[in-house]
């Protein structure tokens, strides 16, 4: 664990340092870390510490949780397929949040975006895990994300359809797929309380992850309340999801392909794999964050591309292999 | 049918048309722009109809007496049921309406996007060929010449702007809001930094020149991601100004004489401005 914990920490703090780097305006890396730490108050100091910093922060924060998220919900269900965005709670939160914004509660109040987003995401993880059942199979699980997606789409895309402004309706594609193109500290303060929060939740399920890899009756007999661990789960995953969604839209995959691939790392333990996901996560978004800005820096290529560029390939594989097991 | 050929010809030859023919005695226009146009040249009774955008204060100068006609949304069904000898549309958009108009044997005549205040200068003429109102748009020219003349005088310095829109929108020289920018004294950061018409400039970039004002567009209601950028910390940073003598509004949006208000509100920004420093 330490030498993995220490390589992806290097990794994320090297991502971390690109992201100040790289941008449209041409200031040299080492110009950028000295407009950072110096501030002379001048248009570097302006660009790396209003533009680029708030940007790196949110990729790091949003990918940390979001890969995080993705392990805990794999751990509790023992189901590789599950994961905050592909199971339709990023949608519902992406729903809640629009709604605060075209009815001016975020507006009138700080905490109304994040407050919607919140509600959007716990409606969105309650259905989903009642309409899959407890131990909700592979299946339905799937089937239940699919339909709660769905809905929270159609809803969102009507939402905005609906609103007055005449922008509103082109940011469904923003909403679906995420990015955060131009996002300053503003939305930092409104996604870290709730990611950090989220995050620390989950970080309590670690031992509890681990015992219930023996089975739900041997964890119990150890001492294990799945009732409690499944009401932080679900707290925690919604408010990570949250977090994220308010500011950043629904970014898909990350808490699907981080864990998958840091699993045989950590020895399949999923009590390690939350702290190893979180990094993970981090780094595959300031590294997306970073593609989107580098391949077609003109654009706005939404984040959600990515993301799923890597991760529907690997979601298909998981299928095929999910059916070749017969789970 | 033969209605429709004679009004083909007449927009093939426009000045051997006017002449050859009556002047158009039903005019609808569905276009924001050509809606101002007439409003401002036709005749008594001459134009019958204008768009629905010509009454939204966000978008039109002319709101109070687009009041006075109905108003269209510019469906080819509608359309045709007033019985227009003439549809006016604008140069871009609208294509299955026209398209669907033409086919119905009713003359549709586009008008070009105006891009200098020379070109406003020609629509104005123009409009008053389309219509048989040569003497009316003189008038108009005349008064819009001398307005014009009166924004010649002092520029000493000239001051650096930069136009921002929702999604980072600017504009370059080949504008009507960058003629409008650069006739009221202004260096357009856009056009420096190398665009000619319209394109999204990344924030960074703004930042990176330091413009002296950065001129945004209003609010539209309801939220959107769009308009966010023009409340970022870096562009507040750069708005030294107060926020309304820096907003586009009614007057920018078509080549019509309203956009000598919109010189007129630069002007005054760029005084303020130079006032100021030392």
């Amino acid at each position: 664990m330490t030498r993995l914990g220490l390589i992806l920490s290097l990794l994320v703090l090297a991502l971390f340092g690109a992201a100040l780097v790289v941008g449209p305006a041409s200031i040299g890396p080492v110009d950028s870390i000295v407009a950072l730490i110096g501030g002379d108050g001048g248009a570097s100091t302006l660009v790396v510490r209003e533009i680029r910093l708030p940007r790196a922060i949110l990729a790091a924060l949003i990918g940390a949780g979001l890969g995080m998220a993705g392990a805990a919900m794999q751990g509790y269900l023992r189901n590789p397929l599950a994961d905050p965005g592909l199971i339709g709670i990023s949608g519902a939160s992406a729903l809640g949040a629009v709604i605060a914004l075209q009815t001016g509660l975020a507006v009138q109040s700080g905490i109304g975006l994040p407050l919607a987003a919140l509600t959007g995401a716990l409606i969105g993880v309650l259905l989903v895990l009642a309409l899959a059942g407890p131990r909700g199979s592979s299946l339905t699980l799937i089937l239940a994300g699919i339909a709660i997606s769905a809905l929270a789409g159609a809803l969102t895309s009507l939402v905005l359809n609906l609103s007055p402004n005449p922008f509103a309706a082109n940011e469904i594609v923003f909403w679906m797929m995420g990015s955060l193109a131009d996002r300053s500290m503003a939305h930092v303060w409104i996604a870290f309380p709730l990611i950090l929060a989220g995050t620390v939740m989950l970080a309590t399920l670690t031992r509890g992850l681990d015992a219930l890899t023996l089975g739900e009756d041997a964890a119990e007999a150890m001492g294990l309340r799945l009732n409690r661990m499944r009401m932080i789960l679900i707290l925690g995953t919604a408010t990570v999801v949250a977090g994220s969604t308010a500011v950043a839209g629904a970014i898909g995959f990350i808490g699907l392909v981080v864990p998958h691939i840091l699993r045989p790392l950590v020895g399949a333990r999923p009590g390690r794999l939350l702290w190893a996901s979180a990094l993970g996560g981090a780094a595959m978004l300031l590294a997306s964050d970073l593609a989107v800005r580098i391949l077609l820096p003109a654009r706005d290529l939404k984040l959600g591309v990515v993301t799923a560029l890597v991760g529907a390939p690997l979601f298909l594989h998981l299928i095929h292999r999910t059916r070749r097991e017969g789970l | 049918m033969l209605r429709g050929l004679a009004w083909a010809a007449a927009l093939i030859w426009p000045w051997a048309g006017a002449h050859a023919d009556p002047s158009p005695a039903r005019v609808v226009s569905i276009n924001l722009c050509t809606d101002q146009l007439a409003m401002l040249i036709a005749d008594t009774g001459q134009l019958v109809s204008v768009s629905h955008l010509a009454t939204d204060p966000r978008s039109s100068a002319m709101v109070e007496q687009a009041r006075a006609y109905p108003a269209n949304s510019g469906l080819a069904e509608e359309i045709y049921l007033m019985q227009p000898d003439l549809v006016l549309a604008g140069e871009y958009g609208a294509n299955a309406t026209v398209d669907m108009l033409r086919r119905l044997d009713v003359p549709v005549l586009r008008f070009e996007q105006a891009y200098s205040l020379d070109d406003v200068r020609a629509r104005m003429i123009q409009m008053g060929e389309v219509l048989g109102r040569q003497d009316r748009a003189a008038e108009l020219v005349d008064r819009f010449d001398a307005r014009l003349g009166d924004f010649q005088a002092e520029i000493a310095a000239r001051p650096r702007a930069a136009l921002y829109y929702a999604n980072g929108y600017t504009l370059g020289d080949k504008s009507l809001a960058g003629q409008i920018l650069t006739r009221a004294g202004f260096d357009n950061v856009a056009a420096d930094i190398g665009y000619e018409g319209g394109g999204v400039l990344p924030l960074e970039l703004l930042a990176m020149n330091i413009p002296d004002a950065v001129v945004t567009g209003q609010p539209y209601p309801g939220a959107s991601r769009s308009e966010e950028i023009m409340d970022h910390p870096v562009v507040s940073v750069l708005r030294r100004q107060s926020a309304t003598a820096s907003v586009t509004d009614s007057d920018w949006v078509c080549g019509t004489p309203f956009v000598l208000d919109a010189v007129s509100q630069m002007t005054d920004l760029r005084q303020s401005l130079t006032a100021d420093r030392p």
